[in-house]
């Protein structure tokens, strides 16, 4: 990030849309989620597989309190707990959880597994080669984790719940591994979990096979999660999330949890979060940021424009909002503190302080040349600001008349009439009468000295009238 | 008028106050953020005083004058204690109860609540349209007539509104339970002696009096209304920093609720007692008893407080239901959801109405075997939905540092065991009445 003279800051936005618009289209048809935007109301279920599988299928229920039996076939405990550790494997059951009473709860690795069946679990070591259970934070617990939680589709909307786990089983020489090939959904799952340890277990598998099946793939389940503190983090990759626009992704994330909420913001990049919660709702947005570390928090607002920080920073306590600017680098503190001394009603209180101004007495082709050096937000381009020899406010350019200029012409020549501007403690109401009457895309705001502090832009105006 | 410019207007009006409220001093502040919440603990508490809440204080009233009115305190303070948990849990988690039952306790105890909660509902459901029934008599309208058309418009208002618009409707819902108050002042009661008995208990060692003790309490308090206050919470999408508002809420609610049936106790007291009528069941019946004592004029804000009544409970028990079943299951559930995206919400809510409708429409039907079995469901579902609360809401993972206080929970298990304890004597009476086919 480059920072130039009077608060002037730019982003490197460009490269990186250029390249996830690449990878939407080369993706755009392997699954849904990556193509959610474009999945109709039809077929947003189409990962929902019906009909038997083929082969046979172990169940996570079928496997809770099973007996494990060592490779002296000793009885060693009982299996209470299965984990999955995603950043090594997504989808192998690394770990089993096997409880022995009053004793230490002992952990079984998957490569100490010699065979699994619905009831009963062998190891190919001997008890005293299993390791002593310590809790995991990387580890994914399949019944605590997984079992019963909710299933959200790529809008966002509640779907069903999990009821059960199937697993299939890999063989290698030595040793069983199970993985996980999907999640039930349906009939079946939810006739296991009420049977189970009541109804002998071949008659439940019988009686089962008769029901309907409902099951989601594992490979579209893109799980969120929370952890002991009730935060939620994405165990799995959570680049679906970030290939949502943030306008859709705030819109999903209205309709979760709180904890969710912060659990998704806490996964995000900054630059991302930043985006997001400039379209959430003001009171979510406020709730998300008092909970969240100021350290973190201060980075996102930081990557916020300074008008949205400013206004999210208006509507939290006022010993938070310290805490916050206390937090940032001095000079954005500076700007956004700049800006909260502005009634939000007033036209300091819309503006940006991010702009680009240029003399003019430079040619187009001068500004064009520095502008590609820089990296602007696009969005900030739409109008160029210019200043004369004394720094003082002279016109404003838009962007398609200097496309259409000659490339030594003068930027001078190009400004648009009549000269419009406003000062700081304009009123709103003033600002949308300019932009009505000489429909304006953008309107620069000076201070005392004629000197350009910032710019209100149309979609600014656009918000405002939309939630007035 | 139409739904956009109801729309408009209750949009409007809100601005309105808020700006008005917001713009001021930290009183108007205050009350703006107030206002903001407002609404689940009220609406929950006084559908309490459903169409069966009101046939029981009737009987209470009418059989034992003022002498019961010392229970209301305590009460309100079971009401308020439990109803405080499910709302803390609401705000905090920002999930319904019959979520948390499914994510903290498993398929199967989910499955028993949603199944018994979706049977003793729809009983409940019955007696209500049973109320709407009898109180359009009293206003000379035949059941065939109100009964599908008040099916028809708690339908009708579900489905269309927005959760504002329907919450505006049942907020008003609530005022109308002043009717009661003007039935009471109607009435010329004693009320330096209502005022007494309400603060000092006066406990009679007979049969009579402790059963109808046992059901003011267990109309009261039921389960489906957690259920309902959490879901209503969490659609509103309050947040931990709104937590002292929702409390407020809900202890308003409680208040108001008891208040409602103090009115209803003296209102039946200083006329149905006063003059030998002491074997009434039936709030129609009160009504009817109420003309030649009080004139007709009580007598018609009575029947109208029981219409009111019947009416929004009707619209909030298979919501409620509604809600326990999709939590459960996943479902996308609420008011502010069109029918396709939340089919199967819409469609419980629609089984619920039409079936407990239709039950009522058949004639000669035995209501009172109906009536039993919900108040009997009642009571076998409530002791267990009370546990699972206490037990979520003392869960440090799930509330942090939200859970219960010691003094708090030590108030929380004495209502619940002593509300256990009722509900057993309201089961075993049920039974026995189900044996003995006494109405």
């Amino acid at each position: 990030m480059a920072r130039g003279r009077n608060g002037l800051r730019v982003f490197c936005f460009l490269g990186r849309e250029e390249k996830k618009r690449k990878k939407l289209t080369t993706e755009g048809t392997e699954g849904p989620q990556s193509s959610q935007r474009r999945v109709t109301q039809e077929h947003s279920h189409e990962w929902l597989c019906y009909g038997r599988k083929e082969g046979e299928m172990l169940f996570a229920t079928e496997l809770v309190g099973a007996s494990a039996y060592d490779s002296q076939e000793h009885f060693v405990g009982r299996v209470r707990e299965f984990f999955v550790e995603p950043a090594e494997q997504p989808n192998r059951i690394s770990h089993f959880l096997i409880s022995r009473g009053r004793f230490q709860p002992l952990v079984a690795r998957y490569d100490q597994v010699s065979k699994v069946a619905p009831g009963r679990i062998d190891l190919n070591v001997s008890e005293r080669a299993l390791d002593a259970y310590k809790p995991n934070e990387g580890w994914l617990a399949v019944q605590k984790d997984l079992l019963d939680q909710q299933i959200i589709d790529t809008k966002g909307r509640k779907v069903v719940r999990v009821n059960d786990v199937d697993l299939s089983e890999m063989r290698t020489n030595e040793h069983v591994e199970l993985r996980i090939a999907q999640v039930d959904v349906g009939l079946p799952g939810a006739f296991r979990r009420l049977l189970q340890g009541i109804a002998p277990s071949a008659m439940v598998r019988k009686l089962q096979g008769k029901l309907p099946q409902r099951s989601i793939r594992w490979e579209f389940v893109n799980l969120i999660e929370p952890d002991p503190l009730r935060r939620v983090k994405l165990r799995i990759t959570h680049e679906k999330l970030e290939d949502l626009h943030p306008a859709d992704l705030a819109e999903m994330m209205e309709e979760l949890s709180a904890a969710e909420r912060q659990g998704i913001i806490a996964s995000l990049d900054e630059e991302t979060a930043a985006k997001v919660l400039a379209e959430l709702d003001e009171r979510l947005t406020t709730q998300i940021v008092e909970r969240m570390d100021p350290e973190k928090a201060a980075d996102i607002l930081e990557e916020m424009a300074p008008d949205a920080a400013a206004d999210l920073l208006a509507d939290l306590p006022k010993e938070t909002s310290d805490e916050l600017l206390e937090e940032m680098p001095n000079l954005e503190a500076e700007e956004v503190r700049e800006l909260l001394s502005y009634d939000s009603a007033t036209a300091g209180g819309m503006m940006n302080t991010e702009f680009a101004y240029v003399s003019e007495a430079s040619s187009r082709e001068e500004v064009l040349g520095w502008l590609r050096k820089q990296e602007f937000n696009l969005e900030q381009l739409d109008t160029i600001v210019l200043v004369d020899a004394h720094a003082q406010f002279s016109g404003t350019v838009p962007m398609a008349r200097m496309l259409l200029a000659a490339p030594e012409q003068l930027m001078s020549e190009l400004k648009t009439e009549p000269l419009v501007s406003i000062t700081p403690d304009a009123s709103e109401k003033d600002v949308f009468e300019l932009f009505d009457k000489y429909n304006l895309r953008m309107l620069t705001v000076i201070d005392e000295e004629k000197r350009p502090i910032g710019t209100v832009t149309v979609d600014d105006v656009v918000s405002r009238l939309v939630n007035a | 008028m139409n739904l956009t410019t109801i729309n408009n207007l209750i949009d409007r009006l809100r601005g309105r106050t808020l700006t008005f409220f917001s713009k001021g001093n930290q009183w108007r502040r205050r009350i703006a953020l107030f206002l903001a919440v407002v609404g689940p603990g009220i609406i929950t508490s006084n559908v309490d005083n459903d169409a069966g809440g009101i046939a029981t204080y009737t009987q209470a009233g009418s059989a034992y004058g003022y002498a019961m009115l010392w229970s209301l305190v305590p009460m309100t303070i079971a009401l308020y204690v439990t109803m405080e948990m499910c709302s803390r849990m609401g705000v905090i988690t920002g999930k319904g109860l019959s979520d948390l039952i499914r994510e903290e306790f498993g398929f199967r105890s989910t499955f028993f609540v949603m199944i018994t909660g979706f049977l003793v509902d729809l009983g409940n459901v019955v007696a209500e349209f049973a109320g709407v029934a009898a109180a359009a008599q009293i206003f000379g309208l035949s059941k065939y007539i109100a009964v599908p058309m008040a099916a028809v418009a708690v339908w009708v208002l579900v489905l269309k509104g927005t959760y504002r618009q329907v919450e505006v409707v049942f907020l008003v819902a609530c005022v109308f339970y002043l009717s009661y108050l003007f039935s009471a002042l109607l009435s010329h009661p004693d009320w330096m002696l209502a005022a007494r008995m309400t603060v000092i208990p006066s406990i009679h060692v007979d049969t009579g009096y402790l059963i109808t003790l046992t059901a003011l309490v267990g109309t009261t308090i039921a389960p489906w209304q957690f259920f309902y206050l959490q879901a209503s919470f969490v659609e509103k999408k309050v947040g931990p920093r709104q937590y002292p508002q929702a409390r407020m809420d809900v202890l308003l609610g409680s208040i108001s609720c008891m208040v409602i049936v103090f009115f209803i106790i003296i209102c039946t007291a200083a006329t149905l007692h006063a003059s030998g009528l002491t074997n009434i069941s039936d709030a129609g019946e009160a009504a009817k008893a109420l003309i030649p004592l009080a004139g007709k004029w009580a007598a018609l804000t009575f029947a109208f407080g029981l219409l009111n009544a019947s009416l929004f409970a009707a619209t909030i028990l298979p919501l409620s239901t509604a809600h326990v079943i999709c939590e459960g299951m996943g479902f996308e559930a609420g008011i502010d959801h069109k029918f396709r995206e939340a089919p199967a919400f819409y469609w419980l809510y629609t089984i619920l109405i039409v079936v407990g409708a239709g039950i009522v429409m058949i004639p000669n039907v035995p209501l009172w075997k109906i009536f039993i079995f919900s108040q009997v469901g009642n009571g076998v579902w409530l002791p267990i939905v009370v546990i699972f609360i206490l037990l979520l809401v003392n869960r440090k993972d799930l509330m942090g540092e939200h859970t219960n206080t010691l003094l708090f929970n030590v108030v929380a298990w004495v209502t619940a065991i002593f509300m256990i304890l009722l509900t057993f004597v309201l089961v075993g009476q049920g039974i026995y009445q189900w044996a003995h086919g006494v109405g």
